[in-house]
């Protein structure tokens, strides 16, 4: 979603490439692409569905921001155990009203641990920062659009 | 046979040595910058992050435990060193849990600085996601063991204030930091916010309560700056009194003069 902050950049964008699955488009599957722009992490079965079907349709594939590339904030439940965190969360925690961890069959099962992306696929590319700010994606899409390597360096180069 | 000149030379540059000098020193008093970690002037070398790693004569040397030999042809900025360092950084990031978007050193953590000055877009190895326990017993102070790169600065400062309050245990992959109490926990130790080893820490691992966001985030050393040219300096605060709220009252900009931990010396803040 970071990638509305490029603003009015977007229609300049909007003149080179075509927009396949996004949050902005609503289409559920990816179809084949050039570019796969990926944001958080690895956490249950269907992102993990979700990045095969990315790997295997766009030609290259870029995890974007540091949940995508670490883990991130979400990857700090990985100091627990996943029945602690469900327990917590949805148990204990104060205020909770009439505990029960969620079983609907259609919520996806978390894994055990969040995931950097490239744990489970091939990743050509990292965007960091969190998010990486407008003026970063934009530099990174368009050296990528004029056919060279992006090296996100100096103080564009954020962890946070 | 030639008499000796205690010179070496870094990058083809000639740079005098005292007798004894390690080649970080010898290059720290001619303003060269090499990237370093665990090294401190002011205390013994460690030797163990490995960052401040050059090339004599094709061999890889630490340069912050090697000393300086007459005629020593030292590299230090090549594209094979900045690569090599670059994954020995990314070793040190995936050996623990550092988030930094969570982290209150952030910006001003010299771990990330020198990713950010090696160009580290990612942390490229398998992170190994350790499980290790916050040390939240301690009134003013936080020790994070997640954050911790065992670089043993806090160890070696606590030495050298005669509180032996931290050592490193275990072996190799094993290693741990642990704190000298009865309990194991720092609220049982005798540390202060005006011990030194409670304020070198590097990275995000020892944490002084109620300072963290002083200075914003997007203000910070790091932020705007690359550790090659600032060097190892973050803005510091004076402890002379371990009460929160009375410090908060006499913080003013006098005590958030950023001070060069190389040199010991205070900087204009540049
Ligand atoms: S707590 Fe900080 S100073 Fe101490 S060993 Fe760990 S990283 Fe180094
Ligand atoms: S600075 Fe030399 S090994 Fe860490």
């Amino acid at each position: 979603m970071s990638l509305l902050d490029i603003d009015e950049r977007l229609v300049d964008l909007a003149d080179w490439i075509e927009f396949d699955r996004s949050p902005l488009t609503d289409i559920k599957h990816c179809g084949s692409c050039d570019v796969g722009l990926i944001e958080g992490g690895l956490s249950n079965q269907e992102n993990l569905h979700v990045l095969q079907e990315f790997r295997q349709q766009c030609k290259i594939v870029v995890a974007v921001g540091a949940c995508a590339i670490n883990g991130g904030i979400p990857a700090m439940r990985n100091n627990h155990s996943l029945a602690d965190c469900l327990r917590e969360s949805y148990l204990t925690a104060p205020g909770t009203v009439n505990p029960q961890i969620p079983d609907d069959p259609e919520i996806p099962k978390l894994l055990s641990k969040v995931h950097p992306i490239q744990d489970a696929i091939k990743v050509d590319y990292f965007l960091p920062g969190c998010p990486p700010s407008a003026d970063t994606i934009w530099y990174f899409l368009t050296e990528l659009l004029a056919g060279r390597e992006p090296l996100i360096q100096g103080s564009a180069l954020r962890y946070d | 046979m030639t008499q000796s000149s205690n010179k070496i030379t870094i990058d083809g540059r000639a740079v005098c040595f005292q007798p004894g000098q390690t080649i970080m020193e010898a290059a720290t008093e001619a303003s060269v910058y090499i990237p370093h970690l665990c090294h401190h002037p002011d205390y013994p070398p460690h030797g163990s992050c490995k960052v401040c790693t050059v090339k004599v004569d094709g061999r890889y040397l630490a340069s912050c435990s090697e000393k300086a030999v007459d005629g020593m042809e030292v590299q230090n900025n090549c594209k094979d060193l900045k690569d090599l360092r670059r994954s020995i950084t990314q070793l040190l990031f995936v050996d623990g849990n550092h988030y930094c978007p969570s982290c209150e050193r952030s910006g001003n953590c010299q771990l990330q600085a020198i990713g950010y000055a090696l160009e580290m877009q990612e942390n490229h190895y398998t992170q190994l996601f350790p499980t290790r326990k916050v040390d939240a017993s301690h009134p003013d102070i936080i020790l994070d063991p997640d954050r911790c790169i065992l670089c043993g600065l806090c160890v070696r400062a606590s030495e050298a204030e005669g509180k032996n309050l931290f050592k490193i245990g275990g072996r190799g992959q094993n290693s741990y930091l642990s704190v000298c109490s009865d309990s194991g926990l720092l609220g049982d130790s005798s540390i202060s916010v005006n011990d030194k080893a409670a304020q070198i820490c590097p990275v995000g691992a020892i944490l002084i309560r109620g300072e963290g966001f002083h200075i914003p985030i997007g203000e910070r050393l790091y932020d705007h700056q690359q550790i090659t040219s600032v060097g190892n300096c973050r803005p510091r605060y004076n402890h002379s009194t371990s009460n929160l709220t009375e410090r908060k009252k006499r913080e003013g900009p006098e005590h958030s003069k950023p001070i060069n931990l190389t040199t010991g010396k205070h900087t204009n803040g540049k």
